[in-house]
Parts: structure tokens; C-alpha cells; sequence
């Protein structure tokens, strides 16, 4: 690891105040970007580590939509009661990311912010149409929030405060795990509402975590498993490496979309 | 440098750190407690496994200055205060849940962090629960067994004490 | 009743206590007066000429002691291989110079070029940062089957890439030839067996520290083998006397055979330590670690099978590809030759069989031994050829094998491939592990899994391996340029507890343990009497270490030996305290009985006696109670035994479960059970991660792609069963002390065909004759889909 230096804010203000430094990083559950600076594949001249900051971790309800803070970790995402009970596909998600020890301090803002394509959370951000709140006072659509692998809207030094999670009729993820990393090799997340069907898929592209618009329609239509019948992902796009060719990905998408349904229903 | 203070096994200790000093650097070289170890690199293997706060978490993963004002548990303080093996420990030197010994504070760690959510795991979720600790020794066929037995054990203390 | 102390009692672990409070004592626990910490700067290309190195700006950097390069290790020697191999036309075979730092040329990612020592590992890697490479990269050598066409040179001495190309058995060649020409049905399989990484969780370490007062070296280091270490690097690196070089391994957290091998970096902290003045602690992380340790297998291989119509085996004819890396590694020349084409009987009477392996230089980490070396891939073939050949012939996979096998009373057995097997009976184990794995319900159980979309198969795996390495006159003649013995001391104190020497190294093993068992269970002793001292150049008088499944058979028997002789010579001192002739005296349960007579005398006054000779024997022998021995085996052990895997796979996404696994293993006489079944259990695991999950793959361009936990993929719990372990089918080794054969390395031989059989058995009905490893659910998806086009 490079030498930086560490600072922990105790308050959101204080937070915004310290990212306008140079060269500034946040640092929130640290289990990404620990391992990232371990390699010195970044250099950050002021590591700001969020974890202090209360006013960003806790989950509540908000004009029916389940609001988590950013800083909130998955362990407490997946055992929280108002979770389980509104929206049990989330709080499945966060108990299967990782391991029990990343659980225990990786953060949902953590997981946005750096979007990895075979990060768990985007799927559910995107899968429910979540809304992402900054520190710049913004609103994020999710639709709007994922701009491809690694990157997102969020401006320099701008801080994710919380994401609010609109309640589907049903949900359900599943996730194809890549054996090594315990990452998604694909996961699909499935939201039925009843304004229409909502499909994102993580892991599979080098886009970065994407709508699938013909299974959507699909089950948009009748949402049953055989309403997929013949809709099938394109490998155009996909991503090959040692763990799965870009057709072995585009096939999991359609089984794992599948399941998604079957489990939903 | 900066200066961390926090509490491991019960007593406040002390130090100057970088900001670049994990929490597994500051029990290793700045405490001596090199009990817990260092396997890998990327946050996988779980032979760093220690308990803040109460929550199992991976020592090379942590900052030390992000612990200040922490309780902090090492496998150095897993032993009975007479110095006999906890059960935890009993159970895994009964059942022979180690080999080389290097990832077993690790997993006693992680075993600790389970028990004490959930005392009567199915021998699945000792499995799954153990996704983030790796043995390259033994086939973790004796270690489920071992995590098993103390949860039995501990059952059996907690009915006995009623 | 099970025995509750001694041979056959599964005492409870003693060096457990240590590791499970926190108090083991591994190298990276171990801090000296003012050390120092190493950092080497590595390549980062995998082929490459050194057109210069600046090192300026990093020797004047914050808390930097020392930078250092190739040019300042002028007289230090290369790292030697122990193991000559001589080519089918009588050559030996070619072995460049491995330099402790790049010379002229860097051969693979991850191949050291400086060291930068400073006062804390950060200073040290930041100032490797500033130092200045001017590298031309060259085309790498990668795939051994274009390396042998030539080309490209990973060393200028071997144009083709080949360091030897070696034939076996020589003499049987046009025989195997016309067998296969003749035979009934040919059975031809191609087949790789992939790259692994040991992965000990313990990533190597190594800490050199210079006496310069009294001119001692000492050197702590991650080793299975310390004294092979000291002979190694102190002859041929470093010319330093044996008496002024200490080498301790104190306690190891796995090696699996990646921590038998001398490595550059334990020579460079050693000599360095000298140079610098102060003691110098390098510690791998585990990306170096993947960059450095010793990889194993990695064998590219053709096998036919010729048989006759009721499939009685004719000949066996293979050819290797066997890949050695950028450099030849301690013992890596043997691993593809006398550990694998001796194998290649396997359990069978096949009368013929011929190899062919080419060794191969490539741009890539050294391979060399890990866990089984050579045997499993020697069992690889034979059985996954075998039960294709079984569906080719339309037998029973098992009754295939059962007609073929080697029968009881055909023991002492002479294989056409040069080892005589001791003993066995390869059927008993068959029947056992058919009747653990209730192939009976097998049918029931396929179409309970077929009902569910599921496919489920059988895959059955016999093996043998020659371990207790092994005869020295034969390993000599075979190229060796070590022994193989293992020598003991066994001290008996004044009080007369006993501390044990060994040469045996244990990092898992459970030495501390068994090897007290053996003493005591000899001398009528508690365990709790007896000590085993390990790791430790300056405590132990000699030893050889610790892999090949050896401990016990020949680290265990150099201990008998002692205990025998110290036996003798305590029944003389008691003869001479109880007034009686030596030959009248018995020693049982630690009393000297004078024969027939109630007369005797317990152990800790002969002891004593031994130490405070005041009425002794004083003439006849000498005062003091110790006995060292050293033990060469007469023949290798031959441990064998039947896997069966049951498996269900999911068509849909290709994922494979284990169902059940059961082992039936020979053994011969068991110390520890409990020990035993742990070795068995962690070697299946191993295999069922070879088989299933590990690989080790470099791009084109030689860079290591599964070069992290992120891409290497460990076994972990959830991936595994609960195993049926079974050791009760023993034959004991006929020609060592304890009938004891060895069980490191069983498991990790026998499970990767058996679990491989299992899948392409479930996959039989979509046309899939062959899975490469791991099985990947990508792969057996891909199979699947490609039989059915």
C-alpha cells in the first residue's frame, strides 16, 4: 500500500469537507478497496473513512419505499426485519454477498459507488428501480446511476447517503456464484410491480450490470417461467475468462432468470 | 504518526500506526499477538479472522486507526481464564479439526461469530457459514464436526446453568 | 475395545494446544534484533532480455539499507536441482544455471530481478518502485506443445525447449508396439492433466541473520526439510560449511511439497544478512506466493490400452508433455519420470507398458512436486483410460478392473515398470468401497435424480503409489544426487523421559503425536513421557525430511531403530543391577524381569542408572542413555486403494455435486487413526479441488491469469461432502519395522479420476466420452452441449 493519510469524520459535513482534498478517496466498508490498495493499484493522498458517520447507516421506511443508508452493511441489511418482511429478495441478496465477514463491515453505499460488473447490489438497485441519494442533494434514478463497469454518476468527491428501495408485488435474485472470488458469475434479479417487470443482470456483461428489455416485455406480459419460452441473452458483449465463455454467461442469464421467476412466484 | 488506542482481550493497549497499518500489522508487530495470520491478500482466506466489536471480521481488511476505541478479540483470548482450551477449541483439538494450524484461529473466530448467532446450526450452514475461511489441510470434513460438537456442548452448558 | 494410548489409539493431538490458543510459532511469528525486511521487485513480462537495471534512486530512498542485483551476487552459485535424469539416448538432461537473481535475462512472470532491503517492508516496496528496468521483451514460450517445435528458447541451451526426452521401459518399446498392433481392441485416450498450486495457507517465509562474531549463519525458513536445505544452499549456492549454517523450519502451516525446495529467496536472505549486517526477513504475500512457489503437475498425455476380447490388458503406451517451467526446480526432473512411468502398472497385470516424456522448458513458474508428484498422474491416466475402455468393451467398469487385477498370492510382484510390490489385495479394497458406496441403490438413486432433471453417475478409481521414499542405492542409480534415508535420535534423560530427534519434518502431520505413540507403545511408557524435537538443524543429527508419504515409514522406523538399540543396551544395565545375565532379562509394560524369577526392576532406575553409573557395567558399555540411527528402506511402500464417487449434475447450468465419496484405503498397520483419516479427508480434498475447481492458467503472453483467491478457486466447506474414509483392507509393508506404507498423499491420487469417472458416467447418455480438469460447471455445460451437436 501507498502511504496516505487517514482521517475518520464523525459527520456527513465533515465528510463532503474532507473529500474536496486532493486526491481524496472515501473509504467506506473497505472490503474492495483495502485489497485494491494492497496491490497499489490506487494511491489516494487522504484515505476519508466513512464508517463513523451515523447519520448514513440505518434503515427506515419512506413514503413506502425502504430507505437503507449507505452506510449500512449487508449483515444488517439481511437481518433487518422491515427487509425481510418487504422486500425478502434484498435482504436474501445481502446475506449471499461475499462471505459472513465482508457482510459484517461491507457497506450497500460501498458496493454502488465502486459498481463492480459482478457486484451483487447493482442488481438489486437496478432490478427494483431504486433511487440513489447524494451528498450533492441528488436523486438518482437507478436507470440513470450505472454507466458501465467501474463507473457511475456520481460526481468527484460526491458521497452516496442512502437508497431507497421501492416495494415490488414479488422479487427474487439468484446467484451463480464464481467459485474463487464468491462473486456473481451471473445473478439475475426479477421485480414484478405492478406497473411491469423489472430484470437486471450482474456479472454477465462487460457493460456492467443491465436490463434485460426482452425478458422484461416477456413476463411483462405473464410473469411465469414459461412466458420465457425462446427468449434467449445474446453472448454478444458478454464476458469470457477463465470461469465461463460469453456464451456459458448468456446462457446462465436466461436459467438464472428462470429461477428467479419460479422463486419469485 | 498517528496514534490508535483500543481494547484486545480485555485490556486498553496502545500504539502509533500509519494510516496504511491494518488492524493484522498492529496485533502481529505492534502487540506481538501473532496468533491471528496473514494467508492472502485479497480478503478471502480468513486466516486473519478476529472479532471487533462483537462481529467476525477480517483483520487484513481493517485499518487499525478505523478501530480506535474498539474491543477487540484475538484467539489469544478464546481460552478459559484458567488458561484451559475453550470449548470451542476443546472441540476442535477433540475432533481433530486441524492439521497445519494455520488458518485454525481463523476459523475458531469465525466458529465463535456463528455459535453466537445461531447455536444450533444445521451442518449446511456451518458450511456456508464458513465461506470465508479456507483449510488447504483438512478437507474441513473434521472442522464442520468439531463446530458442531461445541455448538452441542454449548447448548448443553446453557441448559445445565438453567 | 479401542486402544487408548500407544500404536492404534487415536491420541488426541498435543500440538494442538499451541496452534489453538495463538502460541504456534510459525517463521513470520519470529522477529530479530534489528531486522530488516526484503522486498523483490519481480518481472512483470514472462520472456525478456536485461538491457539495465538503475537501482540509484531506490538505494537512496527513505529506510532503504541495501538494493541489490544479479552483479553483486558474483561466487554465489545458481539454485541446484537434486535430480539428474538421463535421456533415452544415454544424455544427461540439460540444466541451465537458475541465478538467485535474473542474469541477462528474466524467464517468467514473477522471476526475481533486485532486492531492496530496508528498514520496513513499506520502505522497501516503495523504493522498488523507483527502480529503473530497461527490459526488451521477447516472445514467450507458453504451450508446451508449440515450445517443442523450436523457435523461441527459454534457455540457449535447449534450442527445442526439451530438457530431456526419456523413454521407459526402453527394452519393452517394439514389444508395446506389436501388442497394440495386434490387439483385440486399442482403448485411446488424450488427456490433460492441469497446472495447481500447492497453496499451503502459510505463504513462504524466510529470515537470514549472520553471527559474525562467531562466523554462524542461521536461516529460518517455511521448509518440509531444513537439512536438505542446509546441504543444498550451503554446498551449492553459498559454499558454507554445514557446521556454520543453522536452518530452522519451526512450525510450518502446510506445504503439500511446495516447501521441499530450495528457493532464491531463502539463499539471498542468508547471504545478504552477511552482507548488510543485520538480519533480513523476507515474507510472500500471497500474490507472490503464486508467483513463486513451485507449481505441480501440469502434464499433456496420450495413453492406449490394448486389450484382448474378455479385456485382459496387453500393453499400455503413453506419451507426456511434461512441463518444468522456466527453470528446473529441486526435484522436478523425477516427478514426471521414476514417480510416474513406474506407476503405470497401477493395480494391474498389464505385462507391457512403455512411456515416452518429454520434459519441457517454458516461460512460466517452476513445477515440480505436489501432494502425490507424478503418481496422480500416472493414476489419471490409467483409470480414466480404463473406464473408457470399460464402455468401450461394454464390462463393468469394476468387473474391467477385478479381471485385470493383481492377485493376492501373486505378492511380492514384479511390474514390468522396474518396482516390486510388497503386498496388497486389490480386491478386498474394490468390495469394500462398492459396499460403502451401496452401488446396489445406485439404479434406485439415478432415477430419483432423473425425475428431478438430474444426472447422476458412478465413477470408481483404484490406485497404488510407491511412497516411504526411498532406497538410496536405487534412487541413486536413478539419478538422485541425495540419499533418502532418515535418521533419528532417541535420548533418554536421567529421570527417564525421552526426547525424540527426528529428521522428519511435520507441518500438519501430526509427528509430535504419533511418533510418541511409537516409542511409548515400545518402551511401556505415557505418551506424556516422550517428546519429539523436529526443525532444527542444530538439534537434530541429521535428517531428510519430510514428503512422499515418508514420515512414518522411514522417519518412524529410523525412530524404531533407536528405541531397539537403547532397548539392548538398557537390558544390559539391568542385567547388570539385577545380578543376572543379559539374555535372562524381558522388558514389558517398562519393567526388566528376570526370566522366571519375580526379580526386576523398572525403567526409571535403569535410567538413572544410566546417568549416575555408580554400580554399572562401567567396562563392558558406556555411561548415558541415547542412540541415534539412520534407516534406509529396502523397497518403497506401496499404499493402494478403491474411490468411488457418486455424483448429480445439473444438465442446465453444468454444476456438479458431490453426493457421497467414499475411500477404502490399504494402508498397511495404522498408529493414529484418527491422524490417518484427517490425512485422508485433506487429501481428497485437495483432489476434488483438481478435479473440480483449481487450474492454473497463463495467457499467451505468460501472464498468470488464476494468479489470486480471486481466480484460483480453493476449495472451500460448502464444496465438499462428508467423506467415507475406510482403512481396515490392510496389508502391512512387509520390510519396515511398523508394516506401516503411508498416507499423505492417497487421497489427492485416488479422487480426481473417481470423481471424473462419476460425472462422464452421469454424462454418458448425452454422448461425453471426456471432461478435461477442473470440471467446471462452464465446462461440463460446454460438454454437454458440444456432444449433442
Amino acid at each position: 500500500m501507498y502511504a496516505f493519510d487517514y482521517t475518520r469524520p464523525a459527520s456527513l459535513a465533515e465528510a463532503i469537507e474532507a473529500m474536496r482534498g486532493d486526491e481524496a478517496k472515501a473509504l467506506a466498508g473497505g472490503q474492495t478497496l483495502i485489497p485494491t490498495l494492497k496491490q497499489r493499484l490506487a494511491s489516494p493522498a487522504t484515505l476519508v473513512d466513512l464508517t463513523g458517520i451515523t447519520e448514513i447507516r440505518g434503515i427506515c421506511l419512506k413514503d413506502g419505499a425502504v430507505s437503507v443508508g449507505a452506510g449500512t452493511r449487508h449483515a444488517e441489511v439481511a437481518a433487518s426485519a422491515d427487509v425481510r418482511r418487504l422486500i425478502p429478495a434484498l435482504s436474501h441478496l445481502a446475506g449471499h454477498i461475499g462471505d459472513p465477514q465482508v457482510r459484517n463491515r461491507g457497506t450497500l453505499g460501498g458496493s454502488l459507488a465502486n459498481n463492480d460488473p459482478s457486484a451483487c447490489y447493482p442488481a438489486a438497485v437496478l432490478g427494483l428501480g431504486a433511487t440513489v441519494h447524494t451528498s450533492a442533494g441528488r436523486a438518482i434514478a437507478a436507470d440513470d446511476y450505472f454507466q458501465g463497469m467501474f463507473t457511475t454518476a456520481l460526481d468527484e468527491g460526491e458521497l452516496i447517503t442512502s437508497v431507497d428501495f421501492p416495494v415490488p408485488e414479488k422479487a427474487a435474485y439468484m446467484k451463480f456464484v464464481q467459485p474463487a472470488s464468491r462473486f456473481a458469475l451471473t445473478g439475475v434479479f426479477v421485480a414484478k410491480f405492478a406497473g411491469g417487470v423489472r430484470v437486471a443482470v450482474t456479472g454477465a456483461s462487460e457493460g456492467g450490470v443491465f436490463r434485460w428489455a426482452e425478458a422484461e416485455a416477456a413476463l411483462g406480459r405473464s410473469f411465469a417461467v414459461g412466458a420465457l419460452d425462446g427468449v434467449e441473452a445474446s453472448p454478444d458483449g458478454m464476458i469470457g475468462d477463465l470461469h465461463g465463455t460469453p456464451e456459458y454467461r448468456a446462457h446462465l442469464v436466461g436459467v438464472m432468470t428462470r429461477r428467479a421467476v419460479e422463486a419469485a412466484a | 504518526m498517528p496514534k490508535v488506542s483500543m481494547t484486545v482481550n480485555g485490556k486498553a493497549v496502545s500504539g502509533e500506526v500509519e494510516g496504511r497499518t491494518l488492524l493484522v500489522q498492529f496485533l502481529r508487530e505492534g502487540l506481538g499477538l501473532t496468533g491471528t495470520h496473514v494467508g492472502c491478500d485479497t480478503s478471502q482466506c480468513g486466516a486473519c479472522v478476529v472479532h471487533v466489536n462483537g462481529e467476525s471480521v477480517k483483520a487484513c481488511t481493517v485499518f487499525a486507526l478505523g478501530c480506535e476505541g474498539a474491543e477487540v478479540r484475538t484467539i489469544e483470548g478464546m481460552a478459559n481464564p484458567d488458561g484451559s482450551l475453550g470449548v470451542i477449541q476443546a472441540a476442535f483439538q477433540e475432533h481433530h479439526g486441524l492439521q497445519c494450524g494455520f488458518c485454525t484461529p481463523g476459523m475458531v473466530m469465525s466458529a465463535a461469530d456463528l455459535l453466537k448467532q445461531n447455536a444450533s446450526p444445521s451442518e449446511r450452514e456451518v458450511r456456508e457459514w464458513l465461506e470465508g475461511n479456507i483449510c488447504r489441510c483438512t478437507g474441513y470434513h473434521n472442522i464442520v464436526k468439531a463446530i458442531m460438537a461445541a455448538a452441542a456442548t454449548l447448548r448443553g452448558e446453557q441448559v445445565a446453568a438453567e | 475395545m479401542p486402544k487408548d494410548h500407544g500404536i492404534g489409539a487415536s491420541s488426541k493431538r498435543r500440538e494442538d494446544v499451541r496452534f489453538l490458543t495463538g502460541k504456534g510459532q510459525y517463521t513470520d511469528d519470529i522477529n530479530r534484533p534489528g531486522q530488516t525486511y526484503c522486498y523483490f521487485l519481480r518481472s512483470s513480462v514472462a520472456h525478456g532480455k536485461i538491457n539495465g537495471i538503475d537501482t540509484s534512486a531506490a538505494a537512496a530512498a527513505p529506510g532503504v539499507v541495501a538494493v541489490f542485483t544479479a552483479k553483486d551476487l558474483e561466487g554465489v552459485g545458481g539454485v541446484p536441482c537434486g535430480w539428474q535424469v538421463t535421456d533415452k539416448d544415454g544424455n544427461p538432461m540439460k540444466e541451465p544455471k537458475h541465478p538467485i537473481l535474473a542474469e541477462g535475462k528474466v524467464r517468467h512472470v514473477g522471476d526475481p530481478i533486485a532486492a531492496v532491503v530496508a528498514d520496513s517492508l513499506a520502505a522497501a516496496r516503495d523504493a522498488a518502485e523507483q527502480i529503473e528496468l530497461d527490459i526488451e521483451e521477447l516472445p514467450a514460450v507458453i504451450d508446451m506443445r508449440a515450445a517443442v517445435k523450436g523457435g523461441t528458447a527459454v534457455h540457449s541451451e535447449a534450442p527445442d525447449n526439451i530438457c530431456y526426452d526419456w523413454e521407459f521401459v526402453a527394452e519393452n518399446k517394439a514389444a508395446v508396439d506389436e501388442a497394440i498392433r495386434g490387439a483385440h481392441h486399442v482403448t485411446t485416450l488424450e488427456l490433460v492433466n492441469q497446472r495447481l498450486v500447492a497453496n499451503p495457507m502459510e505463504p513462504r517465509c524466510a529470515i537470514g541473520e549472520y553471527d559474525a562474531g562467531r562466523d554462524e549463519h542461521t536461516l529460518w525458513t517455511t521448509s518440509q526439510n531444513p537439512h536438505v536445505i542446509r546441504l543444498l544452499m550451503g554446498a551449492f549456492v553459498l559454499s558454507i560449511p554445514e557446521h556454520k549454517l543453522r536452518v530452522v523450519a519451526p512450525d510450518v502451516g502446510g506445504g503439500f511439497g511446495s516447501k521441499i525446495y530450495h528457493y532464491a529467496e531463502e539463499a539471498f536472505v542468508t547471504w545478504a544478512a552477511k552482507k548488510v549486517g543485520r538480519p533480513i526477513k523476507w515474507t510472500a504475500d500471497r500474490s507472490e506466493a503464486f508467483l513463486s512457489d513451485a507449481q505441480g503437475r501440469d502434464h499433456v498425455t496420450k495413453v492406449e490400452l490394448a486389450m484382448d476380447k474378455d479385456g485382459h490388458f496387453l500393453a499400455l503406451r503413453c506419451s507426456t508433455l511434461a512441463n518444468m517451467g522456466a527453470y528446473l526446480s529441486t526435484f522436478a526432473p523425477c516427478i514426471p519420470t521414476w514417480l510416474h512411468g513406474t506407476l503405470l502398472a497401477g493395480n494391474y497385470r498389464t505385462p507391457l507398458v512403455f512411456t515416452n516424456v518429454k520434459a519441457v522448458f517454458t516461460n512460466t513458474v517452476p513445477v515440480d512436486a505436489y501432494r502425490g508428484a507424478g503418481r496422480p498422474e500416472a493414476t489419471f491416466q490409467l483409470e480414466r483410460t480404463i473406464d473408457k475402455a470399460a464402455r468401450e468393451m461394454g464390462i463393468d467398469p469394476a468387473e474391467l478392473r477385478r479381471r485385470n487385477f493383481i492377485q493376492p498370492d501373486q505378492f511380492p510382484y514384479q511390474t514390468p515398470v522396474a518396482v516390486v510390490y510388497d503386498t496388497g489385495n486389490y480386491g478386498a479394497t474394490l468390495d469394500k468401497a462398492l459396499e460403502l458406496a451401496d452401488v446396489k441403490g445406485f439404479a434406485a438413486r439415478k432415477a430419483a435424480s432423473k425425475a428431478k432433471g438430474k444426472l447422476r453417475g458412478l465413477g470408481i478409481a483404484n490406485y497404488i503409489e510407491a511412497c516411504g521414499i526411498a532406497p538410496s542405492s536405487l534412487v541413486g542409480a536413478l539419478g538422485a544426487r541425495a540419499g533418502l534415508y532418515e535418521a533419528a535420535t532417541v535420548r533418554v534423560n536421567p529421570t527417564g523421559n525421552i526426547s525424540v530427534f527426528t529428521g522428519s519434518h511435520s507441518h500438519g502431520q501430526g509427528h509430535e503425536t504419533t511418533f510418541a505413540q511409537v516409542v511409548a507403545e515400545m518402551l511401556g511408557c505415557s505418551e506424556s513421557q516422550v517428546d519429539i524435537v523436529h526443525g532444527d538443524t542444530s538439534r537434530i543429527p541429521f535428517g531428510m525430511g519430510t514428503y512422499g508419504s515418508r514420515s512414518l515409514a522411514v522417519g518412524g522406523s529410523a525412530i524404531v531403530k533407536s528405541v531397539e538399540k537403547i532397548i539392548t543396551k538398557a537390558k544390559k544395565i539391568a542385567a547388570h543391577l539385577l545380578e543376572a545375565s543379559e539374555s535372562d532379562i524381558t522388558f514389558a509394560n517398562g519393567q526388566f524381569t528376570v526370566s522366571g524369577t519375580d526379580r526386576s526392576i523398572d525403567w526409571g532406575t535403569v535410567a538413572l542408572t544410566a546417568y549416575v553409573p555408580h554400580k554399572y557395567p562401567i567396562s563392558e558399555i558406556e555411561p548415558g542413555l541415547e542412540e541415534t540411527s539412520f534407516y534406509d528402506p529396502a523397497n518403497f511402500t506401496y499404499p493402494a486403494g478403491t474411490y468411488v464417487c457418486e455424483v448429480e449434475v445439473d444438465p442446465d447450468t453444468g454444476v456438479v455435486e458431490i453426493q457421497s465419496f467414499v475411500a477404502a484405503d490399504d494402508f498397511g498397520n495404522v498408529v493414529n487413526p484418527m491422524i490417518v483419516e484427517g490425512q485422508v479427508h485433506g487429501g481428497l480434498a485437495q483432489g476434488i479441488g483438481q478435479a473440480m475447481l483449481e487450474g492454473c492458467t497463463y495467457d499467451e503472453s505468460g501472464q498468470l491469469l488464476s494468479a489470486s483467491y480471486m481466480d484460483y478457486a480453493m476449495p472451500r466447506a460448502a464444496d465438499l461432502p462428508n467423506f467415507v474414509v475406510d482403512h481396515s483392507c490392510a496389508t502391512p509393508c512387509t520390510h519396515n519395522p511398523l508394516g506401516v506404507k503411508g498416507c499423505g498423499e492417497a487421497g489427492a491420487i485416488g479422487s480426481p479420476p473417481a470423481l471424473v469417472n462419476a460425472v462422464v458416467d452421469a454424462l454418458a447418455g448425452h454422448g461425453v466420452t471426456h471432461i478435461d480438469m477442473p470440471l467446471s460447471p462452464g465446462r461440463v455445460w460446454e460438454a454437454i452441449r458440444a456432444a449433442r451437436h
